[in-house]
């Protein structure tokens, strides 16, 4: 597989949210605007690219019995960087993802590329792996936090699409996020299906 | 009194799947059976307050009074990660039993975000959102009781609805996760009605 094959069968074929179905509690919890999801989107593509080099560049060094335990402490660094560059430079995004932000550590996407795929393979593919999974991530987030701000407050991106009195706003708060994202992934299915 | 009022909120009002969205992996992928839901709830609430207690005590004792703050979110995971091993072991010696209910859901449960995000809100004080009483030990362990059964109830009572949905007839497409999630969304706007209560 080269590298663009890698990279385009993370954003489609392997989509983490609408395929694989991981790593819910960020999707679920971050997109009440499509803002909030792509910076969540990117924060975590980040960590998956450099957590995926590394733990590429590493793997012989690391005996098989330790292997879980040695991943986390790589990610939890990550995640640790990338929290206190988020708190420094976007203070407004870093607070409104909050708690969402450490649990990248145990974001089951991040984890799981790092066993499945960068375990195995070289650094530069483990790196197009992690950047692939990524933007698929993003978009997929993207996309959901998109769904419900249209939906629950008539804007996009901040930008107001129609007065918010037209806004349903069940789909800012909770039960909105789970029915989004569950007619988002029907869709996904119903069009993979036909091709 | 305040006990009470942290309990309610953190059971019903801010419940921790339905609205703030912690550990759904778990909720999705092991709310198939009420049996295992309810194995799977019992785990996480036993595993919950053991983690918060200690990484309390952590966060007090050992990254407050050396300015180490910024170690939290390495520090936690590894403690939780430790603890739920050590958990494991000790089950398997002392209590044959409740190992075998409890043993297939414990190496889940350390990638359980609903564990570390407790572990930070406790850390941090923040589930005092009324300032209903000083973020200490003992209510930081009622918080995480009243969560870790907040969890469990969601659990069961959404396990409870899919066995159901086993039995409908649901749309190709919609069969599976979607037609889960559409049930989660349901319940959340159940519990959104709690909003207010305290």
């Amino acid at each position: 597989m080269n590298k663009l094959q890698i990279i385009i069968n993370g954003i489609l074929k392997e989509n983490p949210v609408f395929v694989l179905l991981l790593g819910m509690c960020p999707t679920l919890g971050t997109t009440t605007s499509a803002l909030n999801g792509f910076g969540m989107g990117a924060a975590t593509t980040v960590v998956l690219m450099c957590s995926n080099t590394v733990i590429s560049l590493v793997k012989r060094l690391i005996p098989d019995m330790v292997r879980i335990p040695s991943f986390i402490v790589i990610i939890a660094t990550f995640v640790t960087v990338l929290e206190m560059l988020m708190k420094a430079y976007v203070p407004s995004l870093y607070a409104s993802l909050g708690l969402f932000i450490p649990l990248i550590v145990v974001n089951c996407i991040v984890l799981g590329r790092a066993e499945s795929f960068a375990a195995k393979n070289s650094v530069s593919s483990s790196f197009c792996d992690g950047l692939g999974i990524g933007l698929g991530f993003t978009l997929a987030l993207t996309l959901l936090g998109a769904t419900r701000e249209i939906l629950g407050s008539g804007k996009l991106f901040g930008f107001s699409l129609w007065s918010e009195d037209y806004g349903i706003l069940a789909f800012v708060l909770a039960p909105g996020a789970f029915i989004a994202l569950a007619y988002l992934i029907v869709i996904v299915n119903k069009l993979t299906k036909k091709a | 009194m305040e006990y009470i009022l942290i309990a309610i909120s953190a059971i019903f009002v801010n419940n921790v799947v339905l609205s703030q969205f912690l550990g759904i992996c778990p909720f999705l992928g092991v709310s198939k059976k009420v049996s295992t839901a309810v194995g799977m709830g019992a785990a996480v609430t036993f595993v919950l307050t053991l983690a918060t207690i200690v990484t309390y005590l952590i966060q007090k004792f050992i990254l407050n009074v050396y300015g180490l703050e910024y170690m939290q979110t390495i520090m936690f995971i590894l403690v939780i990660a430790s603890l739920v091993q050590m958990v494991e072991i000790i089950l398997k010696k002392m209590s044959p039993a409740l190992y075998q209910a409890l043993g297939v859901f414990l190496p889940l449960i350390t990638t359980n975000c609903c564990i570390l995000g407790v572990a930070i809100i406790v850390g941090n004080g923040t589930y005092n959102l009324h300032g209903l009483a000083e973020p200490t030990l003992i209510s930081g362990i009622v918080y995480a009781i009243a969560t870790a059964i907040g969890y469990a109830l969601a659990l069961v009572l959404f396990s409870v609805l899919r066995e159901h949905l086993e039995l409908m007839d649901v749309p190709e497409s919609m069969k599976g996760t979607p037609i889960a999630l559409l049930t989660a969304g349901l319940m959340a706007m159940a519990f959104v009605g709690f909003s207010g209560m305290v």
